[in-house]
């Protein structure tokens, strides 16, 4: 089954992505097996009992009580899906990565509509973001007067990670809410404005010149259509090469 | 004590004290044909007749319910044919056929407003409920009559002002463009049609509210004689508990209908946190608010709201298979025992549609875990409305058809729920068409099918005529292949990752643009030809009407009260000559060692005598 929806799915390129997908495939095989098995009862029963058929109806119809014990394996099957797989992911999912793996830490604020990325630069401190200093060539509101920010990047709507190295990404939005939405990472998050939600993975493949995307998954008005980002995930040393190259974020500076 | 003597009535003995009460009942409705003579008015537009309002609802919805589908045709053929120009986007906008993004957003948010508040809705509950619940348990009318007319006069002034903000705001930002779920910020910075959303809204709460305490009341108080909680039909179980839950879910919602209303036109900012910078200004009034509330009230009523749909839908189904089986329905006080489980479920799953809001561990967990619970009572009716097949004896008349598909059209709208409903599986699958194939399997082909069977099933009650048949037939299947073709490639686009809401249906996106353009002109294709197939049905309706074949009171051979005890269509204001009094369960079809194969539920136990008829009818207010 897994392999039969990858066939319709994105790529995955997170090291959480499979076990994500693998439960998918678990509750799909449930579906399947309680479709194909209602339908072939059903199938079997308009048939047989169709008033051609079977011109008398029995009043009580059926005696046994074998829908009880489908019922209770409905449950059971459930149970394990949401008890032994579902809760302990979603525990997984929202644990920050530990220090000593060295995170790379990112804030993304959405706007209508695009995303801006502001990394800590070469100090890994994030200087000061105040919404009144928000400006076309200050898109993050980044307060000059604040040292911490002088070496800060800033993209917009370019996302570069590092293989193998977990990324934290602090997600907000300036005005309204979006959904930031990694296909090939299966990750989504909605930017809330007023709120602050950290959202980590850990990219395992390089994307090699393909085109892996940052989407909208949430209304967010008239271009919400167009609102998309790319995800560069680079080798150790292809990121330390593009995080040189870019230039302080600094108005003015 | 009870009184003891008896008198003679006609040819009757009954106790003095119920010819006491029969006589004065007598009086009364005599005194009411005399000097009632009820006017146009009164009897057409502002009717109190439980069975004209159910009319008045019934087609006012039907309209609606064609009014929403045009809407989602011309985003269908957007969607198809991203950018084409099409005469009927041309003649609804004025421009030159090509649909803006603008205004495919207010398609969205009006189709799925229109479609939930306006048509399903007000059919489930509005039309089939007002005309067949009192019929069902013998009552004269509802409980509040009056209450009754001002649901439904709270409800078309709801309609209407919601169609006036797609017809009048054109030249002025347009219609509520902000979903039908209207998140703030977004709905809060929206153009003038969203406090016309909101407004529009706020009748159509009030509507629901004055429905549901009039149907709880009328349930309760106004039972026939011998109509005991187990000898309801199916179906009246299931719009009891429907009403509850209007009741209790629609209050959250208008209180934050009231909110966001107030937050656009008086400076509030119950939803709006602080630092909000729209366009590149800072927005004055914002601060202190939070945007999440508003998704807890609103989904707080809109989960609910799904069993609003469906349990009517159920029960119609379930009325309609125990009679066209010609047996009993099985695991009837389980089905009553779910349904009610279900009812109290729905209020504690809300947050499930909310997983990617950036939940912690806990909240996620309970959510999860009530969605999986409440997937059960489901499974439990629709497995006890399978297993009523095996045995009978099926006739498969259009009522029948319709009411058979909804069975597995319900139910992959109930397994897709499934990854929807674990927080992990849905992180990927949130907010893309794996989301809108779920719920419009539920709704669509699930709840609206439900609504066809009710209505083939009930013309002949209402009309006293029949529905045609073949045409009937050519509605069922042309529609069920259709609609399969709309939604079923939504679940593939929807694993694929495209997301919902998009104006040109995701090939702006290299990840979804494959998966988009390979599926998008064949659902709209298929929504085209589900159009063209609702055409044999409007013909159907209203040629019927005048020209449909007369039947008796009961062409269904059926036991429930609306067809043994009373005409078709039913006697005017009041229903019954004589009250009914019910004596067995509503599903004794094919009862061993009887002649026929049904029992109505007037019909006593063989050997014992029949009370007289004339028994006190409760007094209308």
């Amino acid at each position: 089954m897994q392999e039969f929806l990858a066939k319709y799915m994105p790529p995955i390129a997170s090291a959480h992505g499979a076990d994500l997908d693998r439960l998918n495939a678990w509750v799909h095989v449930l579906m399947l097996v309680l479709f194909v098995f209602w339908a072939a009862y059903f199938v079997f029963v308009l048939w047989r009992f169709s008033a051609k058929n079977h011109p008398k109806a029995d009043h009580h119809g059926m005696k046994s009580h074998w829908s009880t014990y489908g019922e209770g394996a409905i449950v059971v099957a459930e149970a394990v899906l949401l008890l032994v797989f579902s809760i302990p992911l979603w525990g997984k999912w929202t644990s920050k990565p530990a220090p000593e793996t060295n995170p790379l830490e990112i804030h993304l604020m959405a706007e209508q509509f695009a995303w801006n990325i502001h990394y800590p630069g070469p100090d890994g401190i994030f200087g000061r973001r105040k919404a009144e200093l928000i400006s076309s060539s200050n898109p993050v509101g980044l307060d000059p007067n604040d040292p911490a920010g002088k070496d800060d990047i800033v993209m917009i709507n370019q996302l570069h990670v590092e293989k193998d190295r977990p990324v934290i990404v602090h997600i907000s939005s300036k005005d309204v809410i979006h959904s930031f939405f990694l296909p090939v990472m299966r990750v989504k998050q909605d930017a809330i404005p007023g709120m602050d939600v950290p959202v980590h993975f850990t990219p395992i493949k390089t994307n090699d010149g393909a085109t892996w995307e940052i989407a909208c998954a949430q209304l967010c008005g008239l271009s919400h259509y167009r609102m998309r980002g790319q995800l560069f995930v680079d080798t150790h040393d292809e990121f330390v090469k593009w995080m040189k190259s870019q230039a302080p974020a600094q108005p003015g500076s | 004590m009870a009184q003891k003597r008896q008198v003679r009535v006609g040819s009757q003995w009954m106790y003095a004290r119920d010819a006491e009460k029969a006589l004065s009942e007598a009086l009364r409705v005599m005194k009411e044909e005399e000097g009632h003579h009820e006017s146009f008015i009164t009897k057409y537009v502002f009717s109190q007749d439980h069975k004209w309002i159910g009319v008045q609802y019934g087609v006012t919805a039907l309209c609606f319910l064609l009014f929403g589908f045009f809407l989602m045709i011309m985003m269908r053929l957007q969607l198809g044919w991203p950018g084409e120009p099409f005469w009927v986007i041309k003649m609804f906008f004025h421009g030159d056929g090509k649909l803006l993004p603008e205004q495919y957003n207010q398609l969205g948010a009006m189709h799925g407003t229109i479609m939930v508040f306006l048509a399903i809705v007000p059919l489930a509950v509005g039309a089939f409920g007002n005309y067949v619940v009192p019929l069902q348990i013998g009552a004269p009318d509802m409980a509040f009559p009056k209450l009754n007319m001002a649901s439904y006069w709270c409800y078309l002034p709801g309609g209407l002002v919601m169609l006036a903000s797609m017809f009048l705001l054109q030249t002025k930002g347009g219609a509520a463009q902000s979903g039908w779920t209207s998140y703030p910020p977004l709905s809060d910075i929206a153009s003038q049609g969203q406090t016309w959303w909101l407004v529009g809204m706020i009748f159509l709460i009030t509507s629901s509210l004055l429905g549901s305490v009039n149907f709880i009341v009328t349930i309760i108080q106004l039972r026939a004689k011998g109509m005991t909680w187990d000898r309801l039909p199916f179906f009246v179980w299931a719009q009891f508990v429907t009403s509850f839950l209007l009741l209790l879910a629609f209050p959250p919602l208008e209180a934050a209908g009231v909110l966001q209303l107030m937050d656009r036109v008086a400076g509030t900012s119950f939803f709006l946190p602080s630092g909000l910078v729209v366009s590149g200004e800072v927005l004055k009034n914002a601060g202190g608010g939070n945007p999440l509330l508003w998704q807890h009230l609103f989904w707080f009523l809109a989960h609910p709201e799904v069993y609003v749909l469906i349990l009517p839908a159920m029960g119609i189904v379930a009325e309609i298979i125990a009679n066209n089986t010609r047996k009993s329905l099985w695991g009837y006080r389980s089905m009553v025992g779910a349904s009610i489980f279900l009812g109290f479920m729905s209020f504690i799953v809300w947050a499930h549609h909310m997983f990617m809001t950036g939940m912690g561990q806990a909240l996620s967990a309970f959510f999860q875990t009530t969605t999986m619970i409440i997937s059960i009572p489901s499974v439990i009716i629709l497995s006890a409305l399978f297993i009523t097949l095996w045995g009978g004896s099926i006739r498969f008349n259009v009522p029948m058809l319709f009411a058979l598909a909804f069975l597995p059209m319900f139910g992959i709208g109930g397994l897709t729920g499934l990854p929807l409903g674990l927080a992990t599986t849905d992180i990927h699958l949130h907010d893309t068409y794996y989301v809108i194939g779920h719920f419009h399997y539920v709704v669509a082909p699930g709840t609206i099918f439900a609504m066809f069977a009710g209505i083939y099933y009930w013309f002949p009650k209402v009309t006293g005529r029949m529905l045609n048949e073949k045409l009937g037939k050519l509605h069922f299947w042309s529609s069920f292949v259709f609609i399969n073709g709309i939604f079923m490639p939504m679940f593939y686009q929807g694993l694929a990752g495209v997301s919902r809401r998009l104006y040109d249906g995701g090939i702006q996106y290299a990840h979804a643009k494959e998966a988009a353009s390979a599926t998008n002109p064949f659902m709209s294709a298929c929504a085209v030809g589900l159009f063209l197939s609702q055409l044999p049905f409007i013909y159907n309706f209203f040629t019927s009407i005048k020209w449909g074949e007369r039947v008796g009171a009961n062409p269904w051979q059926a036991n429930t009260l609306e067809w043994v005890a009373t005409t078709s269509p039913p006697l005017g204001h009041g229903n019954f000559t004589t009250v009914p009094v019910v004596y067995r369960g509503p599903y004794d079809y094919s009862l061993p060692g009887s002649a026929d194969d049904y029992l109505p539920q007037t019909t006593p136990e063989p050997g014992t005598v029949a009370a007289p008829v004339i028994a006190p009818a409760p007094v209308v207010a």
